[in-house]
């Protein structure tokens, strides 16, 4: 079994802290993993991926071939978008829907919107907004996953929330409880 | 079962040099070659770790580290090779006492670069073995054996990695550590002493070690082959090639692979691969440098694909898209394209100081007809980026104050030079010199947030010391003037710009406010700790 994964957002919207959880499962559960990520000058407020892929055969290439994504996850709609070509005609994108407008040019969020809801599968939701009125806006990133967690499939939501623990405890009981709690939410907030 | 690490490549490799027993680590940030130096930093206490000012002092503080009998590692992006080539190149005809790795982390595609320079043609150049890993593994692996080879040939040994290489993270699983080797200092002053007799000499050992590197390629672990069948197409895949080309199931195909980890290029085993085929693909991420040679090899009738010949993409970062192309794979195709997406480039922080330096210069440049700003390399270039447009140059490290300084001379003012504070003490202090030594008709402007900023907030070289730096040069000390950039400040910096840009002479003014990234940074940790 393989699942190869986008993740996609904007530079500083926490998507590394998506990719280190899932790795983090992945040893532990004994799956192999390579994870491909941009550092350095995209960082700042430009686009950013990074390339997941789990399996439990050895996998070669740190990159995922176009056409062979298994699932977008991303931070951001148009971010979605720019990486349709690497996704499988089956593949899932989950996506927050609340937009990113740093730069002058952003194109039109019906636009965006309808691209979205025209893919055959789709899960959206206003992330930060739903993070927001929770009151746990820096825990958006972790909402997101529990919302991915499902179509992970070759680790299992339980083993994820494992790594969600483990990964906040430095931070403090709160901390942890917080993500916890957004990690559900995402992850029963689609059906 | 034994654990496995998840690491980054560049953990890897530092982990391994770790192991490996090195005694020093030297470097000057770059991406992507920076977490090398931080991991050491953070887990290796045992060994001395501090950022060095440049690569050439990085590359030369090795070398002494060397010649007394210790291991050491030095790391750059690969542009860094240009800045260390000096030493890097010379210390293959002193040769080496306790080992020296050398890692250069290049940049297919020119993710974080101003070009793609291919840093294995460094070793070919200075004649030493190259070793250029496929996984994070093996980048592990290869750190104490690259330690063993440089004190077997005693020579330098250089590895080369690919930023996919360097920011990819992987399960990676360690041997037991090696202890540091203990002080020895090389007592035979002929070799290290390079007066040209002794050069000659030298040279002439360097040149008859070279079967030897071939025999050590030849029989290397790391260059293997797989599938002796006769084939139509077989496929020369060097360093992370392999794993794009291992991604299309050549064994499936019937295609025969020889790996190429370790160089010089495996002649024989090329050789061996080319009788068994019809035609050879040489896939190489980075410059054709294998494929160049290796049509030498086999003689020019023999057909050889590769990047020079348009099978593969003549220029840009290899992906199993490509190589599959080459190959003759056929895939499934993805989605198509979305129409609404636009680029979004990365833009300077928001409340970085560099804006308000920006702002200023922008709004002074206007009241002169013909005024040119030289950029150079960090976050800053940024602001050749709208909304800024400031900037009309960004070349290498340091070359702002001496592309103003040729501009002056050549006539043009205001020739203004915008550089950072770590760049200045990397490569602008020697150009100021010469502004000064000229009395070149120049504004330089050392923007300093504390920092070397772009590669994630390291320690800079001259922190607290660049008014000293300035006035020791000879820059007039009432024309080295220091600003708080804030949009407060604003009427004061411009008058200050203004000022500056009608003395005749060399005038340095520096901006200083710390990154906002890194006092955000200092500010959460101050938080967690209450």
């Amino acid at each position: 079994m393989k699942k190869d994964i986008i993740l996609a957002g904007v530079g500083g919207q926490g998507i590394l802290t998506i990719a280190t959880i899932i790795g983090d499962a992945a040893a532990v559960a004994g799956v192999n993993l390579k994870q491909a990520e941009v550092h350095g000058m995209s960082q700042r407020g430009g686009d950013v991926q990074s390339n997941l892929r789990l399996s439990t055969e050895p996998i070669h290439s740190d990159l995922i071939r176009q056409g062979a994504a298994d699932i977008i996850i991303s931070m951001e709609p148009m971010e979605a978008l720019r990486y349709l070509p690497y996704l499988n005609k089956q593949g899932w994108v989950v996506t927050s829907s609340n937009p990113y407008k740093n730069i002058p040019n952003y194109p039109d969020e019906q636009a965006i919107m309808e691209e979205l809801k025209a893919l055959p599968n789709t899960a959206i939701l206003p992330i930060e907004d739903l993070a927001k009125e929770n009151s746990m806006p820096k825990s958006a990133n972790v909402f997101l996953l529990g919302m991915a967690a499902k179509y992970i499939e070759i680790l299992t939501p339980e083993q994820l929330r494992e790594s969600v623990k483990r990964l906040f405890a430095s931070k403090g009981e709160k901390v942890v409880e917080m993500n916890c709690q957004a990690f559900d939410l995402g992850l029963n907030a689609v059906k | 079962m034994i654990s496995k690490r998840l690491l980054l490549g560049d953990e890897a490799i530092a982990l391994g040099a770790i192991h490996a027993g090195i005694s020093g680590v030297y470097a000057y940030p770059g991406t992507p070659s920076t977490e090398i130096t931080e991991f050491i930093q953070n887990n290796a206490p045992e060994v001395r770790s501090r950022w060095c000012t440049n690569e050439k002092t990085a590359m030369e503080a090795a070398l002494g580290m060397s010649y007394a009998g210790k291991r050491a590692l030095v790391c750059m992006k690969h542009v860094g090779m240009n800045v260390a080539a000096d030493a890097f190149v010379n210390s293959a005809i002193t040769g080496v006492n306790g080992g020296v790795v050398v890692l250069a982390a290049d940049d297919p595609s020119m993710h974080s670069s101003q070009n793609e320079q291919d840093s294995r043609f460094y070793g070919k150049f200075a004649m030493i073995p190259i070793l250029e890993p496929s996984t994070q593994q093996e980048a592990y692996d290869m750190m104490p054996y690259a330690f063993a080879l440089s004190e077997q040939m005693r020579l330098p040994v250089l590895m080369r990695v690919v930023t996919r290489l360097a920011h990819s993270r992987a399960g990676v699983q360690s041997v037991t550590p090696i202890p540091q080797n203990a002080l020895n200092p090389d007592n035979e002053r002929t070799h290290w002493v390079l007066l040209p007799g002794n050069a000659r000499r030298q040279y002439a050992s360097l040149v008859e070690k070279q079967p030897q590197l071939m025999a050590s390629a030849e029989t290397s672990p790391y260059n293997k082959v797989c599938g002796e069948q006769k084939a139509t197409l077989g496929v020369v895949a060097c360093g992370i090639a392999y794993n794009y080309v291992m991604e299309n199931e050549p064994e499936k195909r019937g295609i025969p692979v020889l790996k190429v980890s370790q160089y010089p290029l495996p002649e024989q085993a090329i050789k061996a691969l080319a009788a068994q085929c019809d035609t050879l693909l040489i896939a190489e991420d980075g410059q054709p440098i294998a494929e160049e040679q290796i049509k030498a090899m086999v003689g020019a009738d023999y057909p050889i694909k590769g990047r020079l010949t348009g099978d593969l993409p003549r220029m840009g970062e290899l992906t199993p898209d490509c190589v599959g192309a080459a190959l003759g794979v056929v895939t499934d195709e993805g989605l198509p394209a979305a129409k609404s997406v636009v680029a979004r480039p990365p833009a300077l922080c928001q409340g970085c100081g560099h804006r308000d330096v920006y702002d200023a210069l922008n709004k002074v440049a206007k009241e002169y007809a013909d005024a040119r700003i030289f950029g150079d390399i960090g976050c800053y270039t940024l602001g050749a980026l709208p909304p800024f447009r400031a900037i009309d140059s960004c070349v290498d490290m340091g070359a702002s104050i001496t592309m103003a300084k040729g501009a002056a001379d050549a006539g043009v003012h205001p020739a203004i030079a915008v550089i950072g504070d770590s760049t200045f003490t990397h490569s602008g202090m020697t150009g100021l010199l010469d502004a000064v030594n000229d009395g070149a008709n120049i504004t330089v402007v050392i923007s300093d947030n504390l920092t070397t900023a772009m590669t994630g907030g390291q320690d800079s070289a001259g922190t607290n010391k660049f008014e000293a730096i300035c006035l020791g040069l000879g820059v007039e000390p009432e024309h080295v003037r220091v600003v708080v950039p804030l949009p407060k400040n604003m009427e004061e910096i411009t008058q200050i710009i203004r000022e500056e840009i009608e003395y005749n002479g060399v005038s340095v003014i520096i901006p200083r406010r710390e990154c906002i990234q890194t006092l955000n940074r200092k500010l959460r940790q101050k938080r967690a700790q209450q």
